[in-house]
């Protein structure tokens, strides 16, 4: 009997949102718990900090250039490489539930697997394997979806239509009339993409997806070894917790973020002082990508906006831990909490107020890039808790996994088992991250590569419609941890710049060819 | 906002080949995976999607000589539609088979322009290999 494998995902969560990280609106005893016995890392890296490519980055060990999930809307091949299905051939017992997201959502056609599977009633679908054989989807034995609404064909949406449909109505409708990401704005302050929720709290998704997790753990075999994929879909936007939870944090006692710059005039000068997108999405002037409301005009928000989303965002949060909490209790109910790995991360940050701005998008800066990551090895492993603070990504996720199990990484992994610290990591390399950002979206070409070492954050830009290729972002965060000051053009640090741009493109995988259509917008 | 898309795939078979199963209107559900039946009654075509959505469509263009054929979806979601299928003549036994979608809401032309990519490689398959539901239905028509 081996070691149990329990994969945490939220998605479009902060760094500072953990107790743990020194976060200090949501409680989050259950995961600061996690931290405290195991391995919390301080500077975990998203290869791409919008989802779907982040997501195919934790399945494969693979850069976004390798396994060709270059942006939202591009499905990740179904005989892709997956860490699960590595699993799955070694025995393990193998569940996603939760937020997927390896193909595109939009899918009226229902062409992709994920949707299919949600309308066949089957536990998964035999799909081909990245060895040429059939298995199950993505290595995974039980598949059960939900994402951040009940809209669509996913098991959540379906299981709310069928037994709560009164209750649809209270959720934000995260498109609008014409498909776009919706800028209607709600609760007290009118910011986007919030709403009172009168939902139920046991009918919201976080809570759902611990039922359905603990439903798939008490069907196991007590000797079963396992992997769980738990993927919350919150707190990304929509922020409609239920409503009855919203009084845990008051958003009128919020604090301003420290990244929010409240001088209007200091803000503009920062954003000036990047490469144009920056501003002209901030004046309204361009949008770049799906990921934000295209009506939204980030420069209307308000402070009194940016304390409501996070006091929401901090809301959603709060649910988050205490449904792990309540998973954590069943899987030791089943006498397996000494031989259970727990592993906590998401999939790329949130801006959250960050320079007066909101959601995502082409932006490798610490509200997008700096990931909460955790790792509670099964205490029958016998490691010591420690804090990591040399860079790791979420490639290294699928090795850890293999490692887990005992099994060797596989070559087509690009990143390395976990550190379990800082002389580990030393030791074994780890230096460097690398992240990648390319959009293509009606007219709108974006190309950013970056690479976070030796404390600076070195983002280079590729020609598109927006920049020429010569602009680029420097920032040093130990002594400018907000990226406010960017040093791209300062000639004291041209050495570093020119070393971490060669170091960048020393290591940056070839681009896969061809590359993947688009089939969606997300 | 509307949006355009194109999609594009070179065939190895001849321009009259791919015009076969192309200007067959009816023939559509048989090559377009997404597309689960189609029904043709004049120059109205009814298309059935995977997810159950009935679309109805008008047929505008169906030139053997150009060889296009152009519809509109009329109804579902879009404010404007317009679809476009080329197919152009590169060698004697190889041809371009070109896609185009227009579509508002815009984010319909993404939607659409993914599946027509899928469409576009469907057809190709059944094109170079002689097998397939569509030139099945091309055999049993010419028989």
């Amino acid at each position: 009997m081996g070691r149990k494998i329990l994969f945490i995902t939220t998605d479009q969560q902060r760094y500072d949102t953990l107790g743990c990280n020194g976060g200090e609106l949501s409680r989050t005893p259950v995961v600061d718990r996690l931290a405290a016995e195991g391995v919390r890392y301080e500077r975990a890296v998203p290869q791409s900090v919008v989802c779907m490519p982040s997501r195919s980055t934790m399945l494969t060990g693979q850069h976004p250039s390798t396994h060709g999930v270059w942006m939202n809307g591009v499905a990740l091949p179904v005989d892709a490489p997956s860490v699960a299905a590595v699993l799955h051939q070694s025995g393990y017992r193998t569940a996603l539930v939760g937020k997927p997201h390896f193909e595109p959502f939009l899918d009226p056609f229902n062409r992709f697997t994920e949707n299919r599977v949600a309308a066949s009633g089957l536990p998964t679908a035999q799909s081909l394997q990245a060895d040429g054989g059939m298995g199950p989807h993505r290595g995974f034995d039980h598949l059960e979806f939900a994402t951040h609404s009940p809209a669509g064909s996913l098991h959540y949406a379906r299981w709310m239509v069928e037994n709560h449909f009164d209750a649809l109505g209270g959720f934000y409708a995260v498109l609008d009339k014409e498909l776009e990401v919706n800028a209607a704005g709600g609760g007290d302050t009118g910011a986007p993409q919030v709403q009172i929720n009168p939902v139920a709290r046991e009918w919201y998704h976080t809570d759902w997806v611990a039922d359905r997790t603990i439903a798939w753990l008490d069907g196991l075999e007590a000797d079963d070894d396992w992997f769980c994929w738990m993927s919350f879909p919150d707190p990304h936007h929509p922020w409609d917790p239920p409503a009855s939870e919203l009084g845990r944090v008051d958003w009128r006692d919020v604090p301003l973020p420290a990244g929010y710059v409240a001088d209007l005039a200091e803000r503009e000068r920062i954003l000036d002082d990047k490469p144009r997108h920056w501003r002209l999405w901030y004046d309204g002037e361009l949008v770049s990508n799906y990921e934000a409301p295209t009506r939204w005009v980030p420069a209307t928000l308000t402070a009194d906006q940016v304390r409501e989303v996070n006091a929401v965002n901090a809301v959603e949060v709060e649910l988050i831990d205490e449904a792990i909490g309540r998973v954590l209790a069943a899987a030791q109910a089943r006498g397996w909490a000494e031989d259970l790995d727990v592993v906590f991360t998401t999939d790329h940050g949130e801006l959250q107020g960050d320079f007066g701005l909101l959601f995502k998008g082409p932006y490798h800066v610490d509200g997008l890039m700096r990931l909460p990551l955790i790792w509670r090895p099964a205490p029958s492993a016998g490691v010591e808790a420690a804090t990591v603070t040399l860079p790791v990504g979420l490639v290294d996720l699928a090795p850890t996994f293999c490692a887990i199990a005992g099994l060797d990484a596989q070559p087509w992994m690009e990143g390395n088992a976990l550190p379990l610290d800082d002389a580990d990591a030393a030791a074994r390399g780890f230096e460097r991250v690398l992240t990648e950002w390319d959009s293509e979206l009606f007219g709108v070409a974006v190309h950013l590569r970056t690479i976070t070492r030796d404390g600076w954050v070195c983002t280079t830009y590729r020609p598109g419609t927006v920049h020429d290729g010569s602009e680029g972002e420097l920032y040093d965060l130990s002594e400018d941890p907000l990226q406010q000051v960017n040093r791209w053009d300062d000639a004291a640090v041209r050495s570093i710049r020119d070393d971490l741009v060669a170091d960048l493109g020393d290591h940056l995988p070839a681009p896969r060819v061809p590359r993947l259509p688009v089939d969606a917008p997300v | 906002m509307r949006a355009s898309q194109r999609r594009h795939r070179v065939i190895e078979v001849s321009a009259e080949r791919a015009w076969e199963v192309v200007g067959r209107a009816a023939l559509l559900h048989l090559w377009f995976p997404g597309i689960t039946s189609c029904v043709v009654e004049g120059d109205t075509r009814t298309i059935v999607l995977g997810s159950g959505v009935s679309l109805p469509e008008t047929i505008l263009t169906n030139d053997a000589l150009q060889r296009r054929f152009q519809y509109r979806i009329t109804g579902g979601l879009f404010a404007e539609h317009l679809g476009t299928i080329d197919v152009i003549a590169l060698e004697e036994n190889r041809c371009l088979a070109i896609y185009s979608s227009d579509a508002d809401p815009g984010v319909m032309a993404i939607v659409l322009g993914g599946a027509t990519g899928g469409a576009l490689e469907e057809l190709a398959r059944q094109l170079e290999t002689g097998v397939g539901p569509a030139i099945d239905a091309l055999t049993t028509t010419e028989t």
